[in-house]
């Protein structure tokens, strides 16, 4: 495994995409997977950042990427309030376009994107979300 | 992220250029905002340069729609959407809300 420091700030998402995206390619996953796991880690990471720090200027992602037994993992950890992505409610697909809410749609995707998804928060202290993508 | 605009008779092209992510969309948003804010209803989105859209550009993309659509006075349509894109916006059940079309002068045609 892989792992860098980035802080919580939008302006870090293009070089997070980039770190997990080469991690992802070297452990052989083609353009359009690496395309899914960079964009499943995006959301992830825009979601620490928004809600976790909401918007606190010195918070920290810690992002550990790699393959153990076929399975490519992408661990974030943060530092902040603890949000379990499995609570957060589903965007309603069917509502037409004024009905149509607008949140948790980050999360929706993170879910479709990847194959495994588990998060464990220890109150105070840290919270580690892991994003499991098999290698066909 | 770019963007550049075309004005036509009957509909205002814009360029979508580079990457749409949580740092860059309130810059997409708000280049929206100001379309149709200044009366342009109908509005066709290039996006055969886009190389990255996260859910925050699905969202400023939603809300520009919403606007758009107010009193039947317009729409915003997509051209030239990139497969990885497309599958994204797919599988977040975007496609249906949409006119998406192959190329920009289809789309420009169709209003």
């Amino acid at each position: 495994m892989q792992t860098l420091r980035f802080p919580a700030r939008f302006d870090y998402l293009d070089e997070i995409r980039e770190f997990v995206g080469n991690s992802a390619r070297q452990n052989g996953f083609d353009g359009k997977d690496v395309y899914n796991i960079q964009l499943a880690a995006d959301e992830a990471a825009s979601n620490i950042i928004e809600h976790a720090y909401k918007g606190k200027a010195d918070g920290e992602i810690q992002i550990s990427c790699g393959l153990e037994a076929e399975r490519f993992a992408v661990v974030l950890v943060d530092y902040g309030k603890s949000f379990n992505p499995s609570h957060a409610p589903l965007p309603n697909l069917s509502a037409d376009l004024a009905k149509r809410r607008i949140g948790g749609l980050g999360i929706f995707l993170i879910y479709k994107l990847m194959d495994e998804v588990y998060y464990q928060s220890n109150p105070d202290k840290s919270n580690t979300l892991t994003l499991v993508k098999r290698r066909a | 992220m770019e963007i550049t605009h075309q004005e036509f008779k009957r509909c205002d092209l814009f360029k979508l250029i580079g990457r749409i992510d949580s740092a860059t969309a309130p810059q997409f948003a708000k280049a929206l905002e100001k379309a149709v804010g200044s009366g342009k209803y109908k509005l066709v989105l290039d996006m055969s340069e886009l190389e990255y859209m996260s859910s925050a550009g699905f969202r400023a993309l939603l809300a520009a729609q919403r606007a758009a659509k107010k009193y039947n006075r317009g729409e915003v349509t997509l051209a030239s959407m990139p497969d990885r894109i497309h599958e994204a916006f797919d599988l977040a059940g975007f496609t249906e809300l949409f006119k998406i079309f192959d190329d920009p002068l289809q789309a420009v045609g169709h209003f």
